[in-house]
């Protein structure tokens, strides 16, 4: 057990070090963790072959994954991009695939092997990518969204990629693997449903598998996270969630298929669910750490002997494999119509091989489709050139961008912009429709709300919501908040909304909260949270009432409209002296500066709707009032003519 | 000697807007110009009285720039004169507040120049139809320019008339920002459109 415990301690120890340093440096985190596997593996020694049997563990993190980029693919996302994701995406795919495996093949590489390398090596990072894209704030620039929808593509390619490696096996290292491991399998029996089946059952019971999955993410899901969800524990969510997860990969490994290609379709299933945020959320860590530890253990299993021999072969391949794949890209571009410099940015930026990579080679050394030595070399391939993508980067910043800057006449700027992003906390009578005036203009919202019986009701209404304690910071984080332009509180719970505000304050700086107040006292507390506007529920609709029964008593419509006007106005002046007495008052405990002031606003408003009659200037008859009677002589007397004909 | 101008801009949907916004994004950049946009200070069309009496005092030159509605300015910068240009303020016996000052309007109509003639189907020049803006001037003692006005509105980027009315307009506000403005002939002219050689005469 205490073996156990120094090995964990070591991985996390190397993690918890290498990747903050390397995310300082711009390297990424991918990097980050393949340096520490690199520090503790071949470098320092402190871990040796126990890594492969981690790796095994490890890869479960690849499964998380592809259920996280499955949970993103909106149908209607994926709709709008088609054109971008299967024209860019499928042909850069397509095409370095051919170009690597045509390259292998002339180095007299057995083809099956050839197909193989290609796809690996076809695939970007996605990871290092869309992080430096998103630092560089390049995401919504012509590249960005080009480069987006390749690496989408390719998330998605991995499961078709995934499915075929395994009819690829080499017959005679299938051989070697089945003699070596014989004795094991004999001992501990293949846990498997289908071996001994004949063909058509065997489809029968793969279909089968995979309409559970789909039909009991669309139909059994729901229930079972309302259910679990109304219980109101966070742990039992979160275990709610790691089950369908790991059950749906024990289900796809009973029927022999890929369980990402299992967690991949329950992640697509439930992309519209209203738990949707939630699961993320619960999973995103796990498929963190995992991930994370995969990258150690495949930085651990570089071998540098092999880089030291065949330094010249390595670096031959890896100059390759980026000129060839930057070539596609660019080629493809220029045909797509990206234009200039964010042509030059998608293509260094995608030059790289990625952490699939290191996926589909495990993947493949575990099927036998690639021999160790082979492995060994494509491993230290795609890790040199994900390490080079920084350098490329700057290449691009420092190199690129000023030439073009200079050549380029500056582009005026578009004067609509991207529409905002809006998140809305709680969608109760108030937060929808605040909801409901944003969404019939066009704007974004992400709605999120603790009840998961309202979020039903509103999905019934097909309002685009969310189930989800607002209140929480990670939650937060999967909703978008990083790129919202507004936070909405709506929230039924007085103190919640007040903490809700403060902390967006302190995370979020930039980013402006609009809150719903209850009464007075939750106004200042909202305020003294820092919230940018607030408004009190009850107060426009009252004075709207209001302003019907002054009507109603006789009063000119208009003249009803200018005094209730006048209250507002005269109640905003006194707002921040109300708000500084209340602060006082708090400190204190005592509340009579309070009362005393509520008093005289309450005189300050009476004075103001009537006011001395004597005086010109009522404040709320301010600019209607007739010139005093007989003022025409005396304008006459300066020789104009009268055009105020007010009376 | 160097003059603050104050342009009161009056665009209800500046989002259709193709000229008025462009006119309105370059004085911004003339050094001197506060720009307010009245229907977005006032989206309720509540004004400030006391505000705007404020501006004004403490500007030398004020424009009205907006889209022809109906030969007058739109609601929002009616209501402004209504309320803002109070007896004892803007006129009558104490109110001197705007003696002295310039006024000029900066319009676009959407009728052709023709139209816009006792010959044409409006019957009257431009400087005719807003008599009542000429005469509310006077009263206050303010010195009346002739419109700086845009006609066919509607199709001008079409026409590529807009940058040069534009790059006009930039002139127009340096000179009069610097005082290098010829009164007597804008006095005379219908729209300062015509005498623009003379009016800005030897300022860039």
């Amino acid at each position: 057990m205490t073996a156990y415990f120094i090995q964990a301690f070591i991985y996390l120890c190397a993690a918890v070090i290498a990747v903050p340093v390397a995310r300082r440096l711009g390297l990424g985190s991918v990097l980050g963790y393949l340096i520490a596997g690199v520090v503790i593996g071949p470098v320092v020694g402190l871990v040796g072959e126990e890594t492969r049997t981690l790796q095994h563990f490890a890869e479960f993190g690849v499964v998380m994954m592809l259920f996280l980029v499955g949970l993103e693919l909106e149908p209607r996302m994926l709709w709008s991009m088609r054109n971008r994701l299967l024209g860019l995406g499928g042909l850069q795919v397509g095409l370095t695939t051919g170009a690597i495996m045509a390259a292998a093949l002339l180095f007299g590489v057995d083809w099956r092997i050839a197909l193989t390398i290609g796809m690996l090596l076809a695939l970007s990072s996605t990871a290092i990518v869309l992080q430096t894209l998103n630092e560089k704030g390049l995401t919504k620039t012509e590249g960005g969204r080009g480069a987006f929808s390749v690496l989408l593509f390719q998330d998605i390619a991995v499961i078709p990629m995934l499915a075929l490696i395994p009819l690829l096996e080499l017959p005679e290292l299938a051989q070697a693997a089945s003699e070596m491991t014989s004795q094991v399998a004999e001992s501990h029996g293949h846990l498997d449903l289908v071996s001994g089946l004949p063909n058509w059952m065997y489809a029968g019971v793969v279909l089968a598998a995979i309409a559970s999955v789909v039909l009991g993410g669309y139909y059994l899901s729901r229930p079972l996270f309302r259910f679990v969800a109304q219980a109101g524990m966070r742990e039992v969510f979160t275990a709610a969630a790691l089950m369908l997860v790991i059950g749906i990969a024990a289900l796809m490994g009973l029927v022999g298929l890929s369980p990402a290609l299992g967690t991949f379709l329950a992640g697509v299933v439930l992309a519209n669910s209203e738990f949707r945020h939630e699961l993320e959320t619960n999973i995103e860590p796990f498929k963190g750490l995992l991930l994370g530890l995969f990258f150690i253990t495949v930085g651990a299993g570089i071998d540098f002997q092999v880089l030291a021999q065949d330094w010249q072969l390595v670096g031959a391949i890896v100059a390759t494999v980026i000129l060839v794949k930057a070539l596609i890209v660019y080629l493809l571009a220029r045909i797509f119509g990206i234009g200039s410099s964010d042509r030059w940015l998608i293509t260094l930026g995608l030059a790289q091989a990625g952490e699939f990579g290191f996926v589909l080679l495990s993947f493949s050394l575990q099927n036998n489709v690639i021999p160790a030595d082979i492995a060994q070399l494509l491993a230290l391939v795609v890790a040199i050139s994900m390490f080079l993508t920084p350098a490329l980067f700057i290449f691009f910043d420092k190199v690129l961008v000023p030439r073009f800057e200079n050549n380029e006449p500056r582009r005026e700027q578009d004067v609509i912009d991207e529409k905002g992003r809006v998140l809305i906390a709680g969608i109760g009578r108030f937060g929808q429709i605040v909801n409901r005036l944003l969404v019939a203009n066009g704007i974004e919202t992400v709605v999120l709300d603790h009840d998961a019986r309202q979020v039903d009701n509103l999905r019934q209404l097909e309002i685009k919501s969310y189930f989800g304690d607002a209140t929480r910071a990670d939650l937060l984080e999967t909703a978008g908040i990083e790129d919202a332009d507004l936070f909405v509180i709506a929230i039924d719970d007085r103190e919640r909304a007040v903490e809700l505000t403060a902390l967006i304050g302190h995370r979020y700086p930039q980013l402006s909260v609009l809150a719903r107040a209850f009464d007075q006292i939750h106004y200042y507390q909202l305020k003294q949270a820092g919230a940018e506007f607030i408004i009190k529920e009850t107060y426009l609709a009252a004075l709207d009432l209001g302003c019907e029964a002054l009507t109603r008593l006789g009063f000119h419509p208009f003249r009803a409209e200018q005094l209730k006007r006048t209250f507002i106005a005269t109640e905003d002046e006194t707002v921040e002296s109300m708000y500084q007495s209340w602060i006082s008052s708090t400190d204190s405990g005592m509340s009579p500066g309070y009362r005393e002031l509520f008093m005289q606003q309450e005189a300050e408003i009476r004075s103001a709707m009537q006011g001395d009659r004597s005086d010109r200037h009522t404040a709320s008859e301010r600019g209607w009032n007739p010139p005093p009677k007989g003022y025409a002589e005396d304008i006459a007397d300066t020789g104009a003519d009268t055009g105020a004909d007010e009376n | 000697m160097s003059n603050k101008i104050l342009i009161l801009f009056a665009h209800p949907s500046q989002h259709r807007s193709e000229v008025n916004l462009p006119l309105a994004r370059i004085s911004e950049s003339v050094e001197q110009v506060t720009l307010v946009d009245l229907y977005s200070e006032y989206p309720d069309y509540c004004i400030d009285i006391e505000r705007e009496q404020q501006r004004l005092r403490e500007h030398e030159i004020i424009v009205f720039m907006f889209p022809l509605y109906w030969y007058s300015t739109p609601a929002i910068l009616k209501e402004w004169q209504d309320l803002v240009l109070e007896y004892g303020f803007a006129y009558g016996h104490a109110g001197t507040e705007l003696q002295g000052k310039k006024l000029l309007c900066a319009i676009t109509a959407g009728g052709t120049e023709d139209a816009y003639r006792a010959s044409g189907y409006n019957h009257y020049s431009i400087r005719e139809l807003l008599r009542p803006i000429e005469q509310t001037a006077t009263l206050c003692g303010m010195t009346y320019l002739p419109p700086y006005a845009l006609f066919g509105a509607r199709t001008a980027v079409e026409d590529g008339k807009l940058e040069a009315h534009v790059e006009h307009w930039r002139r127009i506000l340096e000179c009069l920002r610097r005082d290098q403005v010829d009164l007597g002939l804008a006095a005379r002219a219908d729209k300062l459109n015509e005498c623009l050689a003379e009016f800005v005469g030897s300022a860039s």
